[in-house]
């Protein structure tokens, strides 16, 4: 099979040395396997988040995304853009339809990108890789790919805030989205249909600016999925992933609770059932080790 | 004269004017018909002082000092809770994200607002390079209260810069250089462009 293109937007904390380096590896690995060439948007930058808006206004904020938008149109002309991270994702495609919908703005937002002779159309979809995986490629596709089933391991889906709303996954509500269930069930895994934190919010990057206040939702977010008997949570987005991850030992120390709960992204999933080794799948870069998946690499 | 009086001066009582024509998305406050679904979404809801709900009917009602100078706005966690259930369809989050930008040009911002000052760092770091440099903003945060707080703060926080140390997750050699977009220049002038077209067109609501 022709493989599909994309364009990459793999966004700051997806680069080498970063937080979510790991992230990136094993995104990397599951396209080798699905047949995804991701060629990056070359020269990208920051988009600013959903953090940008103090320093900056609204045109300065919507052209940083304009950049990497018309960047991808120049050099990867005719592909859709996809994003990992949901912030990244949610920002480029925010910026996208905000400036078509307003005419002069789009407009300055060209003019600015003249200075460094660039031009946007905007016409370019933007996608999160889950919407890749979950529209383009397809459940069965995924599931044919399986090797290594991840035979009686329970696993709780924490979609999060950002990948699901206000723009979310096809065909999935914004209370009750269950395609990273559907997914852990096509790699062999156990789901927690019924999860009810999926989509509560972690604080996101006010996990830095009020830490106490952040915590204390996410302590939420993993009791409920000790309570469901989980063995490990697994997201779709990189600050999910590291603002449940990282901080359990500082909640241990708040509340007496006694956290260790391995947080993954699908990605690591499909690594590990694709039969990929555990460095494939970086699993090297948990900080709580995730050890069924080690077993079952090491298989 | 202070932008700020400025401002008063031009919309005297007129506060909804005002978040209309200077504020992101401040055109839709108007729509709200105040059913509350709105604060009953936010996740860190219990620490607002006025939920976004209060915050159109302080608007129409010309409460300008209290809504600006409200660290509310600042507790929005950009989750999209209510965006996706207002039966109006207002874009919450955006006006939220606007009021604060808008009290923060006017120099409104409570003192010592722990997400104004980290929003402002992320900018100012992502506006050198192009890119975010995690350890720069990291440091940056830890001692944005001043010294001894930040040496609090740090150690606190040093098995955690240990553990993403430890995984490759954080790479001190970063703090020497890291990640930068190539095309610096152009970068540079591209965002002082806009910054430009979007100061005119600040001026032209203002004083
Ligand atoms: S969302 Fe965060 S990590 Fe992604 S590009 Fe934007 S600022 Fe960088
Ligand atoms: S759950 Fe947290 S990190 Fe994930 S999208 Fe929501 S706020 Fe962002
Ligand atoms: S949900 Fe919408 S209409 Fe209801 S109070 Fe909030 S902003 Fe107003
Ligand atoms: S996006 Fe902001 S205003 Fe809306 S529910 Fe979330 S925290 Fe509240």
């Amino acid at each position: 099979m022709a493989k599909r293109q994309y364009s990459f937007y793999p966004g700051c904390s997806s680069q080498k040395g970063a937080s979510s380096s790991n992230y990136l590896i094993s995104v990397q690995t599951m396209c080798e396997e699905l047949d995804i060439q991701l060629n990056e948007i070359p020269d990208w930058n920051c988009c600013s988040a959903s953090i940008g808006y103090a320093g900056g206004g609204e045109l300065p904020r919507l052209t940083l995304s304009a950049r990497n938008i018309a960047l991808s149109e120049q050099h990867n002309p005719g592909q859709d853009i996809v994003a990992t991270c949901a912030a990244c994702w949610l920002s480029t495609r925010e910026a996208q339809e905000r400036l078509h919908e307003d005419q002069s703005l789009l407009a300055e937002a060209n003019s600015a990108l003249a200075e460094a002779g660039l031009k946007l159309k905007g016409d370019t979809p933007i996608k999160h890789m889950a919407e890749v995986l979950i529209e383009d490629i397809g459940y069965e596709a995924i599931g044919a790919k399986v090797k290594k089933p991840l035979e009686g391991i329970k696993i709780a889906g924490y979609v999060g805030c950002q990948t699901n709303r206000p723009f979310g996954i096809s065909g999935e509500s914004f209370e009750n989205p269950k395609y990273l269930d559907k997914l852990v069930e096509t790699l062999g895994g156990d789901s927690i249909p019924g999860y009810e934190k999926k989509v509560q919010c972690c604080g996101g990057a006010l996990a830095f600016s009020e830490p106490e206040k952040s915590q204390e939702m996410v302590k939420g977010i993993i009791e409920a999925a000790y309570d469901h008997g989980a063995d490990m949570i697994v997201t779709p987005c990189p600050v999910c992933q590291m603002n449940v991850e990282v901080y359990q030992d500082q909640i241990n120390a708040t509340y007496g609770t006694k956290f260790k709960m391995p947080v993954v992204y699908y990605s690591t999933l499909m690594a590990v059932a694709y039969g990929r080794s555990a460095k494939d799948a970086a699993l090297n870069a948990q900080i709580i080790p995730a050890k069924q998946l080690e077993a079952l690499a090491a298989k | 004269m202070s932008t700020n009086q400025a401002m008063v001066e031009k919309y005297r009582n007129n506060f909804l004017k005002e978040v209309e024509a200077n504020v992101e998305e401040g055109e839709w406050v108007k729509m709200c018909m105040q059913c509350g679904v709105c604060s009953g979404s936010c996740p860190l809801g219990k620490f607002w002082d006025h939920p976004p709900q209060e915050i159109f009917m302080m608007i129409r009602a010309g409460k300008r000092d209290e809504v600006l100078t409200s660290s509310s706005m600042w507790m929005c966690t950009s989750c999209y809770n209510c965006i996706v259930r207002c039966p109006r369809e207002l874009p919450i989050t955006h006006i939220m994200h606007g009021l604060a930008h808008y009290a923060k040009r006017l120099g409104l911002v409570p003192q010592n607002q722990p997400t104004a000052k980290f929003a402002q760092l992320f900018w100012d770091n992502l506006m050198k390079k192009g890119r975010v440099n995690e350890l720069k903003l990291g440091m940056a945060l830890y001692f944005m209260n001043g010294f001894g707080e930040g040496v609090k703060v740090a150690m606190k926080n040093q098995k955690l810069g240990m553990n993403m140390m430890k995984t490759g997750r954080m790479n001190p050699m970063e703090i020497l250089g890291g990640h930068a977009v190539k095309d610096l220049g152009g970068f540079h002038k591209v965002m002082k462009k806009a910054q430009e077209l979007e100061d005119a067109r600040i001026a032209k609501h203002g004083a």
